[in-house]
């Protein structure tokens, strides 16, 4: 289910290919390494310290400040319609970055480095097709969350 | 240790080179090679050949560029570490050098990259970055650079202009530099003017594609001295790489990869950056030069903003750097470069730079970075 993930997907697949299925449940996950508790985002199979191939994944608030961002003109091949766009790298509150767009809630003045953001998980679906990304908020931003993890 | 010298150095024109075949492109620079080193094909024992694959139509390009040089049965191979390839080439020739296996290898560069189509080349930009979770978000090359510079401004008070001055020192000396792909001078005003990017980037921040070839021909000590005496030698070989993912460096004002490479590189050749009077350095974007400065200590972290509006890094300044004209005028055929950048440092040792010619340059140094800084490779060259 890893296609779901982002706009363009280039590998379809990956061990930690449910990170895809807890976004669509509005849930950002990390990983942790079972044997040696090395914390991570994005989450990784295998673990980099111990080289242990078993993990959890391990729910992010999404709650960090911006770290850098860009404006991108230049389009690459499948981004062109939505282009121009920012592009944001959050630091997250509990280690680790990730690269998103900015949301409709912040403002060209509100992408500063240091601005505390939300990151907000997304969806679309266009007919049998479902895509999941997510984009970057002001704080406090809610979003609709499944009940339970459905997977470990 | 028995040192690694270089005996010949060859050239090609870079640009849209829409008149010659990637092979043919290498022929031109080993025969000017092969010429200046006054030797035959005979003394030969093999060739390095750098080039990134994915831009030529011509699977495994080794192959026909061996053919097409007459070099066949000598054994060769391909290296590869995306802009940095050149500098791979060489180091790996070092090190054949230095094994005694072989005594004469010959190191070409080469690549053709107009021979793809625009929608071909916006496809592979997309995957400059790690495609697992950052290029699904539509990151770009110029974007990735673009996203230190934002972080250079916000730490050091760096300005977009200091950064076009990068641009316009490179242009002045690459309209004095006959290979170059843009032999023209820019002023400021006008590179402020240029197409948005990626911001803060405009089109005059950003180098651009090319064909073209360089070739170098090494040898072992004994061999050189007797060949020639005009040697340059390869006194340090400096590699060291970063995380693919650029999320996961400790910061993004500089590039750890360049910073290993360069303390190892000055410490094999006893030098410090004192010592580097003429440096050709990785330019892909007007603030990785400002990065590069302060990564190869000509100055301190956060310094190199005014390190080049200060006019240090101009001949006449502390250490001349990209007097060729750079990646930004010069062009830049990936897998050419690192080949071509250590040509113009060959060619200053020697004394045969004309016009940008870097006086006493004694200690030249390569700075030559692949991708956004996963590979960087920094060479000191001496002559005695
Ligand atoms: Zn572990």
């Amino acid at each position: 289910m890893f296609s779901w993930f982002g706009k363009v997907s280039f590998v379809p697949y990956s061990k930690v290919a449910d990170f895809a299925v807890h976004l669509k449940d509005g849930r950002l996950m990390g990983s942790v390494c079972k044997k040696c508790g090395y914390q991570t985002f994005p989450p990784r199979a295998d673990c980099p310290e111990c080289m242990s191939p078993d993990f959890s994944f391990k729910e992010y608030s999404g709650r960090g400040e911006i770290y850098t961002f860009t404006r991108t003109t230049a389009a690459p091949v499948g981004f062109e319609d939505i282009a121009p766009y920012t592009i944001i790298v959050v630091e997250l509150e509990g280690g680790g970055r990730l690269v998103a767009w900015q949301g409709e809630s912040l403002t060209e003045e509100d992408v500063r480095i240091g601005t505390k953001v939300q990151v907000v998980p997304r969806m679309w679906e266009k007919g049998e097709e479902i895509k999941v990304y997510y984009t970057v908020e002001k704080p406090g931003t809610t979003w609709h969350k499944a009940p339970a993890p459905h997977l470990g | 240790m028995a040192r690694v010298g270089i005996i010949g150095a060859g050239h090609g024109k870079f640009g849209r080179r829409s008149d010659a075949t990637v092979q043919e492109l290498a022929f031109e620079a080993f025969r000017m090679a092969m010429e200046d080193a006054g030797i035959e094909r005979g003394m030969l024992d093999a060739s390095v050949i750098a080039a990134v694959p994915e831009y030529h139509k011509q699977r495994s390009v080794a192959g026909v560029v061996q053919e097409y040089l007459n070099l066949n049965p000598l054994p060769t191979w391909l290296t590869e570490v995306a802009c940095a390839s050149g500098s791979a080439a060489l180091r790996t020739a070092w090190m054949a050098i230095q094994s005694g296996l072989h005594d004469v290898v010959a190191v070409i560069g080469c690549q053709k990259m107009t021979e793809m189509e625009t929608a071909e080349i916006l496809a592979l930009m997309g995957r400059v970055g790690e495609v697992q979770w950052e290029s699904v978000f539509g990151t770009t090359f110029p974007g990735y650079y673009a996203m230190f510079a934002q972080r250079h401004m916000h730490e050091f008070g760096t300005t977009h202009e200091q950064m076009l001055a990068v641009g316009v020192k490179n242009h002045h000396y690459g309209a004095l530099n006959p290979n170059a792909l843009f032999q023209k001078e820019i002023t400021l005003a006008k590179a402020l003017e240029s197409e948005p990017v990626s911001s803060p980037f405009c089109v005059y921040d950003c180098c651009a594609n090319a064909d073209g070839a360089a070739c170098l021909i090494l040898a072992c000590e004994e061999k050189a001295k007797s060949i020639t005496d005009k040697v340059v030698w390869l006194d340090g070989v400096g590699c060291a790489t970063a995380s693919m993912s650029v999320l996961r460096r400790p910061d993004l004002v500089g590039l750890p990869s360049a910073q290993e490479a360069a303390r190892r590189a000055y410490q094999m050749a006893g030098v410090t950056p004192r010592d580097i009077k003429v440096a050709e350095v990785h330019d892909c974007f007007t603030v990785a030069e400002i990065m590069a400065y302060e990564d190869l200590g000509f100055c301190k972290k956060g310094e190199g903003g005014h390190y080049i509006a200060d006019r240090r890094s101009y001949i006449g300044g502390e250490v001349a750097v990209n007097v060729d004209g750079g990646l930004k005028s010069k062009g830049h055929p990936i897998g050419a470069t690192g080949v071509s950048m250590a040509y113009e440092i060959v060619k200053q040792l020697r004394g045969e730079c004309g016009k940008r010619q870097v006086p006493n340059a004694g200690v030249g140094l390569t700075h030559n970075v692949g991708g956004i800084g996963q590979y960087t490779f920094v060479h000191v060259f001496k002559r005695d």
